[in-house]
């Protein structure tokens, strides 16, 4: 069937079997001003080189293998926050919050794919090998992110904690000796602090709610208490810390701990006390949530590799 | 003679970069149509060029009417933008939108380059801009972005009514870019665009 061809949808219907030997009849919608008719875009969409693959970011440097493997780690963590959030698409607690939480997903992927590019650089690889193509030990996110999203005590108080982290990282980034780091660190920070304001107004909402709401959030923060610590453990890139390139989080935590209580403070709630976990994410050892949180992120993309639309 | 020598249209190639800057600067946004990449501050730069060598998708034409402009060595648009918010999701229909304009206005070669830094702010966006959002029915950005921790809310106004009794219904909104209100006079809910 010609592609050219209009036919009204009479000409169709009346005469299917003469269709073929029609004369091509001029459009029928007249095209309106500016607007692009199908022919149009069909005679157009050859011509476009690249339509269908991811537009990335112009990096002019090369980094380092240590600093691709440093970006790879902030990469990790704002994907797997992304994938997490990205579970309650259409299953938020209200309308709202619903939106709310999957734009921070999207902001959360925006910061990941540019690390993540970037890293790429470094190791040789695009940002999909690196998202889809790498099994749970390469994976350089920590304990945290994977947390189920539990309920929405639980969610919030993950995304504050993470959120809260991020601000303090990405604010220490800006001075970092590595200018693509510290320009996806200035683009992500304004999108940072609106989830720590979220967050704390949600935190605060619930903490100094009603009963229920007080006891679940208290809960929820007591479930993520444990992997907090592994988010200051200098240990994952100390070299680039002497460099100038990273930036310390052991040197984040007063901060934290501080911004932390005055928030819960406001929600009538407790810094929880309760033993940190051994987490080990940043050298690859995950919990067992990682390889669920994967195989459905992944399977797509390993069933129909190289695949575009 | 004059009249003979300008007679030749559009073959000027100064004119048809002028053309093809113009071009790339009407492409709208697909999420707020009423807005051109320009308005927004999504577009940094357009530049023409002359092309280095001939164009090779007009050469493989086969059809009689490509000679025309075969001869010439054609023009290269290079188009450099950068995303409002970092996952937003138009980046790649915005560059096809660029490729198609710039070649309808006579490019033979577009690149378009998508740039993070600096970091795009609504401060960027026109006033013709902001107007237009106003007159769509979005409250436009209310103020400049703040350097500190936390902006100070100013009142948003109702782009229908224009009251400035508004209340906020969701921080997020249907788009990266915008937050959900109410006015409390007119009752009808709107998008604003938030101060980023």
């Amino acid at each position: 069937m010609s592609t050219e061809t209009n036919p009204t949808p009479e000409a169709e219907a009346h005469a299917p079997e003469a269709y073929e030997t029609v004369e091509p009849a001029p459009p029928v919608q007249p095209a309106a001003q500016g607007m692009p008719t199908v022919g149009d875009e069909l005679e157009v969409d050859p011509l476009l080189p690249g339509a269908g693959v991811p537009l990335t970011a112009t990096i002019t440097s090369v980094p380092s293998e240590d600093v691709a493997r440093y970006a790879l780690m902030l990469g990790d963590d704002a994907l797997i926050t992304a994938q997490r959030l990205g579970e309650l698409v259409a299953k938020g607690p209200e309308l709202e919050e619903d939106i709310a939480l999957t734009n921070i997903a999207l902001d959360q992927l925006g910061a990941a794919r540019m690390f993540l590019q970037y890293a790429g650089r470094g190791l040789d690889k695009t940002e999909d090998e690196l998202a889809y193509f790498r099994d749970e030990a390469e994976f350089r996110s920590c304990a945290l992110v994977e947390q189920p999203n539990g309920d929405f005590g639980q969610t919030i108080a993950k995304v504050l904690l993470t959120s809260l982290y991020q601000q303090l990282l990405y604010r220490g980034l800006l001075d970092s000796s590595d200018e693509f780091l510290a320009a996806v660190a200035a683009k992500s920070i304004k999108e940072v602090d609106y989830h720590v304001e979220h967050a704390s107004m949600w935190t605060v909402r619930l903490g100094d709610g009603t009963e229920e709401s007080h006891r679940r959030m208290q809960a929820g923060l007591e479930m993520m208490w444990p992997y907090v610590d592994e988010l200051f453990n200098d240990s994952p890139c100390a070299d680039l810390i002497d460099s100038g390139v990273a930036v310390s989080p052991a040197s984040l935590r007063e901060e934290f701990d501080a911004r932390l209580a005055e928030i819960l403070q406001t929600a009538t709630l407790r810094v929880p006390e309760i033993p940190p976990a051994r987490g080990q994410g940043r050298f690859g050892l995950h919990s067992p949530h990682l390889g669920y949180i994967l195989a459905e992120m992944q399977v797509l993309a390993r069933q129909h590799p190289g695949a575009t639309w | 003679m004059m009249a003979t020598e300008t007679a030749a249209p559009m073959t000027e190639p100064a004119e048809t970069a002028e053309a093809i800057v113009r071009s790339v600067r009407s492409v709208c946004d697909p999420e707020i149509p009423v807005l051109t990449i320009a308005d927004l501050g999504i577009l940094r730069s357009v530049e023409v060029e002359a092309a280095a060598e001939a164009d090779e998708t007009a050469e493989g034409k086969e059809t009689g009417e490509g000679k025309e402009t075969g001869g010439t060595a054609g023009l290269r648009a290079h188009v450099v933008i950068t995303p409002t918010y970092s996952g937003c999701p138009a980046m790649e229909t915005i560059r096809v939108d660029v490729q198609r304009a710039a070649r309808a206005a006579g490019a033979t070669e577009v690149d378009v380059e998508l740039v993070f830094s600096p970091a795009w702010t609504t401060d960027w966006m026109s006033d013709e801009g902001k107007a237009k959002l106003d007159a769509y029915g979005i409250a436009p950005p209310t103020g400049k972005a703040a350097a500190g921790p936390i902006g100070l809310s100013m009142a948003v106004k109702c782009p229908l009514c224009h009251s400035l009794n508004t209340t906020e219904l969701s921080r997020f909104g249907s788009t990266a870019c915008k937050a959900l209100y109410r006015c409390s006079d007119c009752l009808e809910p709107f998008d604003y665009f938030k101060v980023h």
